[in-house]
């Protein structure tokens, strides 16, 4: 009798679960999604700047120099020195620190509340699905400024409080995504079981439905870290964010526009162009994420 | 269809009277009095028997629920009152103000559009080359540029700009001008900022142009059409782009509902009077008739473009009507 020739093309189980480490995942990942990657790791230097600013940052960010007001950008102040004479580079290295905070506590809180609320309403269904349909209406359509001057004027300004601001509107918009989702996951057989089982609601929603929902949330999510981002700069920039001197993007840019545009462009350009860059990896990791988790979304 | 757009706007009071009760509880959490700010704005002492009048003429010292009824009542009678901090009738407040934020917002919508739909077609047609990969980029680019960011940004090239050519640095105008009166110095005023919002949404629809091509081309009947020998203008312009317009369409309803409350921003760079910066200005002078009667405006512009894309989208594609 003759041997059966293994077939090249197709794995052993030893082989696929070698495969399939997070590191080989990973090191796939970065082969082919070399966007994603730079993505990847300018979040990945912004976050490090961030955690490590003590060290890193030349100088105080918060110390006014007199002597060294509106410096052009040089080899002492690298991006040169704002009005109060405070170097720009270490504002910006402090500045990612806030940044990162507000970007990824607000998408993960917003995410999070959302997810689990998206998902509850796909499984009670009925009245609760229906009010909680129109909360969502009405958190959508409502202004986030309002939000956020309610929150500020009540609770104070603060890094904690910008980011209660922006997690408020994130919730629907997670919510609304991930409840279309869940609807399908409702209707399979072992959610059925599981009901059957006399399992609780809680544990239903958390244990059995949550996880299959983890694709789109994942993708939104990175999309949310750059739009909290992009948010907190906006309401720092309002003057309802982050205050001074703390060190903030959105809030270098405060009245530098007509006041040093001809004498001193560098605090406005600096700044901005910090957001666009931390904006800019997150979109392209985002991205290649999602072509990752769900081919089908690939090219959107 | 009828019955349709009769469900849709059953569904949308909810949403207003949900809106209503929101910013209602919202404007009382703030603390601060309009009487107090009004009367204290000065420095100077306070008379609490002033006060006390002047809560009792705006109707502040009756119960919180006799006030939300009276706020429900205005909107039903359409008669908004006056603003609390001015006294002018909250409809003559708004009308000054919302033409130059409308203006912008069309302004920019026009400009998204007029970018993103070329750019998102010609990116699909010539998928993974050069020109597809820099309008590509241009898009992500513009989605992580802050608006704010921009307008600066443009502030500071026009002003530059101006200063090395004349010796002056020259900024916008500020005092709103309407088109039909003075088109020069109106396009001056809404330009940079139509421009610089603009950028953001063209940058967000030109992706989703891109992606709804690319899965529209590679359709049956595509294929069919190509097969059929008909020009590959007539492919893409009658059969393409008609199918792949639909989300996008979509799409532009929505970021425009938002561009009409999100214009706080771009007003404060470019020092616009628009129904963004009167918002804020009322939130922080305690008013609270103009304040909801703001954030009451944005709110149904929302749920009326929202429900106007839901008749356009089930009037465009038989599928949904009869579904």
């Amino acid at each position: 009798m003759t041997a059966i020739a293994p077939n090249p093309d197709v794995l052993s189980d030893e082989a696929l679960l070698r495969r399939r480490t997070p590191w080989r995942l990973a090191l796939n990942f970065c082969r082919r999604k070399p966007l994603g990657t730079l993505g990847l790791a300018i979040v990945l230097v912004i976050i490090a700047a961030g955690l490590c600013a003590d060290w890193i940052a030349p100088f105080d960010p918060e110390e006014n120099d007199f002597n060294a007001m509106m410096q052009a950008p040089n080899f002492v102040h690298l991006f040169g020195t704002d009005q109060f004479g405070r170097d720009i580079f270490s504002r910006l290295v402090f500045g990612a620190r806030t940044a990162m905070l507000v970007g990824f506590g607000a998408a993960v809180g917003g995410g999070l509340i959302g997810l689990v609320l998206g998902v509850a309403s796909a499984y009670f269904g009925g009245w609760f699905d229906l009010v909680f349909q129109r909360v969502l209406d009405v958190l959508m359509a409502f202004p986030l400024i309002i939000l956020a001057l309610a929150v500020v004027s009540v609770f104070g300004t603060g890094v904690f409080h910008v980011m209660i601001a922006i997690t408020i509107p994130l919730i629907p918009r997670c919510g609304r995504v991930v409840r279309a989702s869940a609807l399908a996951v409702r209707e399979v057989p072992y959610v059925d079981a599981a009901r059957a089982l006399g399992f609780s609601h809680a544990r239903i929603i958390l244990r059995h439905m949550v996880p299959n929902v983890v694709a789109p949330f994942l993708i939104l999510l990175s999309a949310f870290v750059g739009q909290a981002i992009l948010a907190e700069a906006g309401l720092s920039y309002l003057g309802l964010g982050v205050q001074e001197p703390v060190a903030a993007w959105g809030l270098m840019l405060q009245g530098s526009a007509e006041d040093y545009a001809t004498t001193a462009p560098w605090i406005a350009i600096f700044p901005g162009l910090a957001i666009v860059l931390t904006v800019l990896g997150i979109s392209l990791f985002g991205d290649a994420l999602r072509d990752a988790i769900d081919p089908k979304l690939r090219d959107r | 269809m009828y019955r349709y757009i009769v469900k849709r706007l059953l569904l949308a009071v909810p949403t207003l009277v949900g809106a209503a009760a929101l910013v209602f509880i919202l404007m009382r959490l703030i603390p601060g009095d309009v009487c107090v700010i009004r009367m204290g704005s000065g420095g100077s002492h306070v008379d609490a028997a002033a006060v006390a009048l002047c809560r009792q003429q705006l109707g502040l010292d009756n119960s919180l629920f006799v006030q939300f009824l009276d706020f429900l009542w205005s909107y039903v009678t359409f008669d908004f009152g006056n603003s609390m901090w001015s006294g002018n009738p909250v409809a003559q407040e708004i009308a000054l103000r919302l033409p130059v934020s409308l203006e912008v917002a069309v302004l920019a919508t026009v400009i998204a559009i007029l970018i993103a739909i070329p750019l998102g077609t010609i990116s699909a047609l010539k998928e993974n080359t050069w020109l597809d990969h820099v309008v590509r980029v241009a898009a992500i680019a513009g989605i992580a540029t802050p608006s704010f960011w921009l307008g600066i940004m443009s502030l500071i090239l026009v002003m530059n700009i101006s200063a090395m050519a004349t010796g002056k640095p020259w900024l916008p105008p500020i005092d709103y001008v309407p088109l039909w009166q003075d088109p020069l110095r109106n396009l001056s005023i809404v330009l940079l900022p139509a421009i610089t919002v603009g950028y953001r949404y063209s940058a967000v629809t030109m992706r989703l142009t891109r992606s709804a091509m690319l899965e529209v081309l590679r359709e049956d009947y595509i294929r069919t059409a190509r097969a059929k020998g008909l020009l590959e203008q007539i492919i893409i312009n009658r059969h393409a782009l008609k199918n792949a317009l639909l989300p996008v369409v979509t799409l532009i309803g929505i970021e425009f509902a938002f561009l009409i409350g999100g214009l706080v921003i771009t007003e404060q760079v470019f020092n616009l009077n628009g129904i963004g910066r009167l918002l804020v200005q009322a939130v922080q002078n305690q008013d609270n008739v103009l304040a909801q009667a703001l954030v009451m405006l944005v709110v149904i512009i929302f749920v009326v473009v929202n429900l106007v894309i839901d008749v356009l989208y089930a009037w465009l594609d038989p599928r949904i009507r009869f579904s």
